[in-house]
């Protein structure tokens, strides 16, 4: 592909927001060249640019943006020069976008042919009569299931997958030559990912388009680009073959994201961070827009823009020290090499919580008088526990019921059945004023920082809020001198007891409400994703901070999240949870290396690793997670199992126990001989194992 | 010897809410976010504007609540009861004509038999007791009235130079800088900071009109005369305070059953959120006017019944008054509380309202510390929408006779007397000309007030610009 000729060229490109010495300038001298079939990957985190890059492309820039120079040259044409209406040709002709959010994307109330067919007019008017045909055509190339049927439905009939399947196909309409993929997967879980990232691969291979693809995620252009562009404060700061990068990446800044991932293998260590935060667009830059964070920063950082400057063929790098060595060989996916205090794991205890039988179902009602006609079962026979000090992950895709789980064991949702016992104590008859004093022993930090702080309060009165509910508040300076304590033990400053959340980051954020959480010597804290909605190198702090306050206060974490790198790195135990129950879990080595569910299986090859040559070919999972409130029969798994026999269509496995503690629930498990399972003990690599009924 | 006070119910209210509007503002100055979107407000050209007609309008409205007991020269209580704004305007009040006069007129609008002074008897139009009684006979009044009108406009102006210089000491003083080049900041404005250009020019163009109709009103009747004589003039003027009573107190009376019941019904759900909905969905079916037009009818047959409980007329008509707030009151908190009903349903599910029922704190300590805050841009953008709705809905009534007491000075009292008078041939126009004129500038102010204050408080406005 590196021979093909060139079809995206831009030079130079600079976006300005706002007049005279105000403006803003988001794309600041951006070069970059896309061949034909090739997939770019436009890598960087939040606020380098990366979407104004391609809004730009696209001459869609918000009102008061603008193309301030540069230049963009689509198969020798220029974009910018375009007068208006040839421009809109352009648009959803030779250059398709495809955006992060497919709910918000589709009209609700046109069904998806119509809006198909509105771009099938628009590109192909020999089609305009009767554009059914193509719009069949283009439904049945983006892999929808049934698509005669499904033109007639209305986008709320369809999952988000397929949701996003139609916009590709919308996007697909005008045979773009390039097609730009704006965070085209972030919106959905692992399997889903996978499903529509090789329908991009496979549809790229048919049509010889090119693929735009931005993305915050390293494993994302592993799976999917042939080359990358690291963006960093409006510039590109290198460029290489996928391949290349992922062996030997040049910039500082590459190399920390590198070093910022979690992984299995930095397990017991401190990932390494960025210090600092992402410059502000306003800021006008002297030297390289880096050196502030940059470890290896040296004289002529400060006061001299570095070029670009090529290192090996196709590789070219914005850093001075670029073709030298690396002093501190610290190579992609290499450790840093400051080791946190502790590898070991704490001893395992008596349980610190223990959830036994939990079930949560809302009921559906229907009719005049408001009868329960069906149950939404979220969460359906959920039995774990967890030691004082140790994680104990809850994996899954959205919708399987994780949080609920958490939600449930904090009683903010009241539980249908089964309890929860918090150092042998049963939650379930607590009521009232018992209650609110025992939930000081358990506390939650949420996936969003900015909806979990209420905006009008300062940073004192949030971190307070629980001492004064509990009553520990004590006198005013006592109270003052214990939260800035605590600030201090989250690595926030004291000048932040009187400002308000949104004078912070969303790291910062997502510090305060640590700090919320300790506050009241909690025992157990759920984490329900509290990394998901930060970027990589933020991800490292928060991570690196829980795992220290672990050690320091043995706080017990159930942790939920849907990333699987996560898990490996932090946790010591991982549950596996599907459609409301746990289908696996055991120790987190021991799961992720051997998962015995294959559902286990397919979210490990679902998930994206940042490593090089990952284009493996794997199966991704068909489909969609069922709904909760018609779960199949049998096992819940089986219209998706790739290993399903008629056994798993006719009763739900049951939960079978090792002897390492791992659990199982499947009648066939990965790796187990068939027709000794469940049966005699001892004749499989895997542990012993008992038979449980469950 | 001092005059007693006479606190009149509604009086009482209305310094009751200045009074919280200033403990709010000195509490809120010492609070970033709370400060920020009310800097908003005052930046936007319109906001600034706006306010400045409705401080005008509320100063002569606070200056017509102060109430007390009215003495003659000699010290002797009269049993009337005046407000301190009458005194000022005594003038206005007191030289009553016999009937109809038209503006600046010096006859009356209908011809008599003038008795001459040879003992003839003349039908013509007889001329006014108190309009232009300084000019000599013969004179032409035109010249008269342009000369006061002149003299006004410079007052105004002293007047205006007066205000700028104090408002630049005082921007000097805050700043810590000079007066002159706080002068400057004033006329030439800044980008950043209030538009100080739009304030002068609104207070000049205030003052000397102000300044200029006092001097006319002293001598002549400005807006003309009514049936009975009195000055049309200073009825709209005293309108303003039944104007702005109406358009607050209601809001006020309403407010605390719409926060409570909304936002518990949006917060707690279940039984309690279908209980309020029932009692606001009936309510609401209720026509309004109906409801209105019986509980006033029943207030005046309670008053006839024992009119011995109101000290004065003026006590009687405030009570009528009040009540008309609380009925209106009633009738109009639907909305806010159906508001208020969807956003605390959709806070309710937020994590910093999760966080704290984690952390034990209690189901009314939520709602007022996390609910109560959130909320209070709806609050307040609502209440300043209704205001100009409630100026014209009183007016409305008043004129179908279930508003205000018929002694109350009212735009909708003006209308209603005079809408008869459109039927008449010459068409006697001034008395709803006023009141339309006063009301309209009173409405569209609070309105244009209205859309900045939503500008600067709805976040979802926030964003954009």
């Amino acid at each position: 592909m590196s021979d093909s000729p060139i079809l995206l060229r831009v030079r130079g490109l600079c976006v300005a927001i706002g007049e005279g010495e105000d403006a803003v300038r988001p794309v600041d001298g951006v070069d970059m060249e896309i061949r034909r079939g090739e997939t770019f990957a436009l890598l960087g985190e939040s606020g380098c640019g990366k979407s104004m890059t391609a809004l730009a492309l696209m001459r869609l820039l918000p009102p008061g943006g603008r193309i301030q120079s540069g230049e963009i040259l689509l198969d020798g044409v220029s974009l910018p020069d375009l007068i208006e209406r040839d421009m809109r040709r352009e648009r959803g002709g030779r250059i398709g976008m495809i955006f992060q959010e497919p709910m918000t994307s589709l009209n609700p109330v046109m069904t998806i042919g119509e809006q198909i067919a509105e771009a099938v007019r628009l590109h192909e008017p020999e089609q305009a009569r009767n554009p059914r045909l193509r719009v069949i055509e283009l439904l049945r190339s983006v892999g929808l299931p049934d698509p005669e049927r499904r033109t007639d439905e209305y986008p709320h009939q369809l999952s988000g997958g397929m949701k996003q399947r139609v916009m590709i196909a919308i996007a697909l309409a005008g045979r773009p030559s390039l097609l730009i993929a704006d965070e085209p997967t972030t919106a959905l879980d692992v399997t889903i990912q996978a499903q529509v990232l090789d329908l991009l691969k496979g549809l790229q291979r048919q049509t010889g388009m090119s693929v735009l693809l931005i993305t915050h995620d390293l494993g994302v252009v592993a799976e999917a680009a042939d080359r990358v562009g690291v963006m960093y404060a409006g510039q590109i700061v290198e460029t290489a073959d996928c391949g290349e990068f992922f062996r030997d990446a040049r910039h500082p800044y590459s190399r920390k994201l590198f070093q910022s991932l979690p992984e299995s293998r930095k397990r017991g260590r401190r990932l390494a961070v960025i210090k600092g935060s992402v410059p502000s667009p306003r800021r006008r830059f002297d030297g390289c827009r880096f050196a502030d964070r940059c470890d290896r920063a040296g004289e002529p950082c400060q006061g001299q823009v570095p070029l670009c400057t090529l290192v090996a063929m196709r590789h070219a790098v914005r850093c001075h020290f670029a073709e030298e060595p690396d002093l501190s060989a610290t190579g992609p996916g290499s450790i840093d090499p400051t080791p946190a205090d502790a590898g070991r794991n704490p001893p395992v205890q008596a349980p610190l919580i223990e959830i036994k039988g939990l079930r949560v179902h809302f009921p559906i009602r229907a009719g005049l008088l408001r009868r329960t006609v069906g149950q939404v079962r979220a969460v359906d026979g959920v039995e774990l526990s967890l030691a004082a000090g140790r994680t104990l992950a809850l994996v899954g895709e959205s919708g399987c019921g994780k949080t609920t789980v958490g939600k449930a064991i904090l009683r903010l949702i009241r539980p249908t059945a089964g309890e929860v016992l918090l150092q042998g104590e049963s939650l379930a008859g607590l009521s009232g004023a018992a209650l609110r004093k025992r939930r000081a022993d358990m506390q939650i930090v949420f996936q969003d920082p900015y909806s979990s702080m209420n905006p009008r309060m300062p940073v004192a009165d949030i971190v307070a809020e629980g001492l004064r509910a509990q009553g520990k508040a004590g006198k005013p300076d006592q109270l003052r001198a214990r939260i800035a304590q605590l600030l201090q033990q989250v690595g926030l400053p004291e000048e932040a007891l009187d400002r308000f959340p949104h004078e912070f980051s969303g790291g910062q954020r997502q510090r305060i409400a640590i700090a919320r959480a300790l506050a009241l010597d909690p025992k157990l804290i759920i984490c329900d994703e509290p990394t998901s909605a930060l970027d990589v190198s933020v991800q490292a702090q928060i991570l690196n901070l829980l795992k220290d306050l672990q050690q320091q206060l043995g706080i017990g974490y159930l942790f939920i999240t849907h990333n699987i790198a996560v898990v490996s790195y932090l946790a010591q135990e991982v549950a596996v949870m599907y459609l409301g129950r746990i289908v696996e879990c055991g120790p987190v080595e021991a799961v992720l290396e051997t998962p015995l569910h294959p559902y286990s299986r397919a979210l490990l090859d679902s998930a994206p690793i940042a490593e090089a040559n990952r284009h493996v070919e794997r199966q991704p999972l068909q489909g969609d997670m069922p709904s909760p409130s018609a779960p199949p029969p049998g096992c819940h798994f089986h219209p998706r199992c790739p290993k399903a026999q008629p056994l798993c269509r006719e009763t739900y496995p049951k939960e079978s126990l090792l002897e390492s503690g791992r659990r199982v629930s499947c009648h066939f498990p990965l790796g187990l001989v068939l027709d000794s399972w469940p049966g005699r003990v001892g004749m499989y690599s895997c542990p012993p194992f008992r038979g449980r009924t469950g | 010897m001092m005059p007693e006070l006479v606190i009149l119910w509604t009086d009482a209210l209305i310094f009751l809410l200045v009074a919280g509007i200033l403990l709010f503002a000195g509490y809120a100055r010492r609070r970033e976010p709370l400060c920020a979107p009310w800097r908003k407000v005052v930046r936007s050209r319109v906001g600034v504007a706006s306010l400045i007609v409705l401080f005008a309008y509320v100063a002569v409205g606070l200056l017509d609540s102060v109430h007390f007991r009215a003495q003659d020269a000699k010290g002797v209580e009269t049993g009337e009861v005046l407000s301190l704004f009458d005194r000022i305007a005594s003038p206005l009040r007191t030289r009553q004509e016999k009937t109809y006069s038209a503006p600046l007129a010096l006859h009356l609008y209908a011809k008599e038999n003038i008795e001459t002074p040879d003992g003839n008897t003349v039908r013509d139009y007889p001329r006014l007791e108190h309009a232009g009684s300084h000019l000599a006979t013969g004179s032409a009044a035109i010249l008269d009235q342009a000369r006061l009108l002149l003299v006004g406009a410079f007052e105004g102006l002293l007047l205006w130079a007066g205000v700028v210089a104090l408002l630049a000491g005082l921007l000097a003083w805050r700043e810590g800088s000079g007066f002159l080049q706080q002068m400057e900041v004033l006329f030439t404005g800044d980008e950043e900071d209030i538009p100080w250009t739009t304030v002068l020019v609104m207070l000049g163009m205030i003052l000397v009109l102000g300044a200029a109709s006092w001097q006319l009103a002293q001598h002549y009747h400005l807006l003309g005369t009514d049936k009975v004589g009195e000055d049309v003039f200073y009825q709209a003027l005293k309108s303003i305070r039944t104007g702005l009573v109406i358009g607050t107190l209601t809001t006020l009376v309403m407010l605390p059953a719409a926060l409570l019941l909304g936002m518990m019904a949006g917060y707690f759900g279940g039984w309690i959120d279908d209980l309020i909905q029932y009692l606001y969905t009936t309510l609401n079916s209720i026509p309004g006017v109906l409801l209105i037009a019986a509980a006033v009818l029943m207030l005046n047959l309670h008053m006839d019944n024992h009119a011995e409980q109101f000290g004065s007329v003026q006590e009687r008509a405030d009570m009528r008054l009040l009540f008309l707030c609380l009925i209106l009151g009633v009738t109009s908190w639907t909305g806010l509380c159906r508001l208020l009903r969807g956003e605390a349903l959709k806070l309710r599910e937020l994590d910093y309202v999760q966080a704290a029922l984690s952390m034990g704190v209690g189901h009314f300590t939520i709602l007022a510390r996390h609910i109560l805050p959130n909320v209070g841009y709806i609050v307040l953008i609502t209440l300043v929408l209704d205001f100009s709705g409630l100026v014209l809905a009183e007016a409305v009534l008043s004129y179908v006779n279930i508003g205000v007491d018929p002694t109350t000075y009212s735009w909708g009292n003006m209308i209603n007397s005079a809408r008869l008078e459109m039927a008449r041939e010459p068409v006697v126009w001034w008395s709803l000309l006023a009141s339309m004129m006063f009301m309209f500038i009173l409405v569209l102010a609070a309105n244009l007030f209205a859309d900045a204050v939503r500008d600067a408080f709805d976040p979802r406005l926030r964003n954009e610009r």
